[in-house]
């Protein structure tokens, strides 16, 4: 009798039970769906899953509740840090996230994000910058570089009529409520490894009670850049990242990770 | 003001807060304006003192988001403004309807269009019981006319808003605001924790997630949405409320509510001195109209006139109420003119059947 | 019984107060009672004025066109209310303050007080509200005197309790100069 190989089967990779079971919406390249599974991984890491109150935003991740299966309620755009607010406040000991695309945080909801930033409500945001509207076909956002085109903008964004793209991370940064604030990108496996230990920082920070923290996901959006899911991810891997630098530009902790 | 007061003296403003605390208000979230900023001073101390959040917001939108998030959580919350802000409310108030959220929001409305004044004013009607935000959409409409009755209809504001799941709105103007009047019925606080609701977020440990949206894309998904909403809003409808008073004999009915309801109740009261047979109908609830009562009396061969603070805009109601008897004249004061019963007398006597005949 | 009065002078001539304080006693005595302030910019004009009505019924309308009775403190008041008074009405003037010439004789019942003669006796002008209050009381035995002084701690606050003796003693002479004309 041959020896018989003793195995025991041993689990190294599992998907978290929050991520559902399902095909994606999102267009192929787009960075929404990495940055949906490292929350998947970063919640249920911390334990907490069932703790959680997602509140989502209007734009293409406005269907977060189809992948993340979490409590969850829908704001109106842009009102989703005074949405989280409100249930914070209602339920502290729940932990409150909001997941906000570029225009719905930086334009018509900055107002609500600077001051539930300034405010150092106890909750983690979640800002996936892509330069443009996804949802809508893309026109200007906010964050769109100068001279990219859009919809919108098709000679490209002007410097003299439209102004700079926001830095928000820098500008929730220099906020003096705020408890954390960094900028991550999910274009290459280091980058991503890097990101899901920054954005499970802003979640154990709110674990803590420590207060409000902020990641910006740099995010490829190939449909309306009129690229391919590699030139889009290249793209977010050069001109992106020179003009939105990666990092932590604010850490109360200052424990450099 | 003295707490532990059984009779005391309070502005209509203040009236509402104590209401709502009563009520279980647990959150509170508003932006300043005049003539309703009695509301967040009294509840930035009072609300807290029992265990309560306030959140003075950085605009009537955020307020009227953070009441979405925390009716989200089952709680009771509230949001107050004045025309120009509750404008600006009216987006989270359709996510509200469309969610199925219970917030309550009290407007004490101001003179309009546009910056207006701060003068009294029922400008916000239409507003108020068509929605005031986008889509098909109703609001409970509660209008008090007294001190008493803001407190009494805010804490009935908070069990509607719960008993339907719909945002209820309680519709004043600038003269129950700032007036003063004792209130008599003070009742104790009692807080619901809201733990018990089978829809409310608070983390899915061991249960299914929930999920409130207003966002309906598959094929037929918001049509079925719309139905349901309509078929709530027909349940309203027996939460109809009015006061009637000397209609029984009366020729001629005079039809108003809120602070214009009681002013023309002093007119009624002197007109009945000199022997004219006229009557009061107060509509209480806004939306649902109270059509039926309206319509019994017209079916009695009464007539009827409509006083207002606005240029017209309840008289459509009363007109659609009363339309298979009669139809109602109109009498306006417009905003920016404080109304006083004497001023209503000769319009009342004008209309009077015989005369009117 | 129904009584309806409206009070009018300078901001910081306590019309607000004594208007409180009215609304107040009457409330204790177990009357029905409003109390309707104007407000906002009306008030930035440097006039405060104030509307009370006592009954002993439910009360309609807290805003009063033709009042009964009129409580004035300065001389634009009379020439905004004095016309609105109704015929055989009360009014009760301030004529440390305002000429008396100006005041209807025949058509109202008209008392002339010098509240802030009274109130200077007293120890200070400040006082001549009280003193306004108490003869107005008194024109109109609608309440007692008795009433307003037991509401005063309603009004002060308590840092101000000690002023209320002074204030009771104000009514009172208020009272007793329209007892004595
Ligand atoms: C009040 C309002 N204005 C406009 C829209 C339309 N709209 C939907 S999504 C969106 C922008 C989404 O862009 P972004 O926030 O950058 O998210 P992305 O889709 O790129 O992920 C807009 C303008 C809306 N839903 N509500
Ligand atoms: S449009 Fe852009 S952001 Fe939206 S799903 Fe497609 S790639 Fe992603």
């Amino acid at each position: 009798m041959t020896q018989a190989i003793q195995t025991e089967e041993k689990q190294v990779f599992r998907l978290p039970d929050v991520l559902a079971d399902t095909a994606t919406h999102f267009c192929p390249g787009c960075h929404h769906g990495i940055v949906h599974r490292l929350l998947a991984d970063v919640l249920d890491q911390l334990g907490v899953v069932q703790d959680t109150i997602c509140v989502a935003s209007v734009g293409c991740s406005v269907f977060i509740y189809n992948y993340l299966l979490l409590d969850t309620v829908e704001s109106p755009h842009g009102r989703a840090a005074a949405v989280a607010t409100g249930v914070k406040r209602a339920n502290p000991e729940n932990v409150v996230f909001t997941y906000q695309g570029d225009g719905d945080l930086a334009a018509i909801g900055l107002s609500e994000i600077m001051y539930a930033a300034n405010r150092g409500e106890n909750m983690t945001v979640v800002f996936v910058n892509n330069t443009v509207y996804g949802m809508t076909g893309g026109q200007l956002a906010p964050t769109t570089m100068v001279g990219q085109k859009t919809t919108t903008s098709q000679q490209g964004r002007s410097f003299e009529t439209d102004g700079a793209p926001l830095k928000m991370t820098e500008i929730i940064a220099g906020l003096p409520g705020v408890y954390f604030s960094a900028r991550v990108a999910v274009n290459n496996v280091k980058n991503i490894k890097k990101a899901g230990k920054i954005l499970k920082k802003g979640f154990a920070n709110q674990v803590q009670h420590k207060g409000f923290s902020f990641v910006e996901f740099l995010a490829a959006c190939p449909t309306n850049w009129r690229m391919t899911p590699v030139e889009a991810n290249e793209r977010v891997g050069g001109e992106m990242i020179d003009y939105f630098p990666l990092g932590i530009f604010k850490d109360n902790d200052n424990d450099g990770l | 003001m003295k707490k532990n007061d059984t009779n005391l003296l309070v502005k209509g403003n203040e009236a509402i807060a104590l209401g709502a605390v009563a009520a279980g208000c647990e959150c509170y979230f508003a932006y300043p304006i005049t003539p309703q900023s009695e509301i967040p001073e009294l509840l930035s101390e009072s609300l807290v003192e029992v265990g309560g959040t306030f959140v003075q917001a950085e605009s009537e939108i955020a307020a009227a988001n953070m009441l979405l998030g925390a009716t989200a959580c089952g709680k009771r919350a509230m949001t107050s403004s004045s025309s120009p802000g509750i404008a600006l409310k009216q987006e989270a108030i359709s996510y509200m309807a469309g969610s199925q959220l219970p917030g309550v929001i009290v407007n004490i409305c101001r003179g309009g269009p546009g910056l207006g004044s701060i003068d009294p004013s029922q400008g916000d009607y239409y507003q108020t019981t068509r929605g005031g935000g986008h889509g098909d959409y109703r609001t409970l409409t509660l209008a008090p006319a007294s001190c008493q009755e803001a407190y009494d209809l805010t804490i009935r504001a908070f069990d509607l808003a719960f008993l339907y799941r719909n945002p209820v709105v309680v519709l004043g103007d600038a003269i129950l605001g700032q007036m003063k009047e004792p209130i008599k019925n003070w009742k104790e606080r009692v807080v619901l924790d809201g733990k018990g609701l089978d829809w409310s977020l608070s983390g899915a440990r061991n249960r299914e997630p929930r999920l409130l949206k207003s966002l309906y894309l598959s094929d037929g998904a918001l049509a079925g949405h719309n139905r349901k909403l309509q078929e709530k809003y027909q349940a309203m409808r027996k939460e109809c409320d009015w006061e009637e008073y000397r209609t029984q004999d009366a020729e001629l009915i005079v039809v108003a509510f809120g602070s214009m309801g009681r002013i023309a109740k002093s007119a009624v009261r002197k007109l009945r001195e000199k022997n004219e047979k006229v009557g009061l109908f107060r509509p209480i609830s806004l939306y649902p109209f109270p059509e039926a009562p309206l319509d019994r009396l017209a079916a009695q061969g009464k007539g009827f006139l409509t006083l207002e603070n606005n240029a017209g805009q309840m008289v459509d109601d009363v007109r659609l109420a009363i339309r298979r008897h009669a139809d109602s004249g109109l009498h306006c004061v417009l905003p920016g003119h404080l109304a006083n019963p004497d001023d209503l007398l000769g319009p009342i006597e004008e209309a009077m059947p015989a005369k009117a005949g | 019984m129904y009584q309806d009065v409206i009070i009018a002078g300078f901001g910081g001539q306590g019309v607000m107060l004594i208007g409180n304080l009215l609304a107040y006693a009457a409330m204790d005595q177990g009357l029905e009672c409003t109390f309707m302030p104007v407000y906002g910019v009306e008030m930035r004009g440097g006039t405060a004025n104030c509307t009370v009505v006592l009954s002993d019924e439910e009360i309609g309308s807290p805003i009063v066109y033709s009042p009964k009775s009129l409580i004035v403190m300065n001389q634009p008041s009379v020439d905004k209310f004095q016309p609105r008074l109704a015929i055989g009405g009360v009014l009760v003037a301030n004529t440390s303050i305002i000429d008396p010439g100006i005041l209807e004789q025949k058509r109202l019942r008209t008392f002339s007080v010098p509240a802030n003669s009274i109130a200077d006796k007293l120890g200070t002008a400040k006082m001549a509200n009280m003193v306004m209050l108490g003869a107005w009381l008194e024109a109109t035995g609608c309440l007692a005197l008795e009433s307003a002084q037991g509401a005063l701690d309603r009004v002060f606050s308590k840092q101000n309790s000690r002023l209320i003796p002074l204030n009771e003693k104000a009514l009172k002479q208020g009272a007793e100069y329209v007892r004595g004309v």
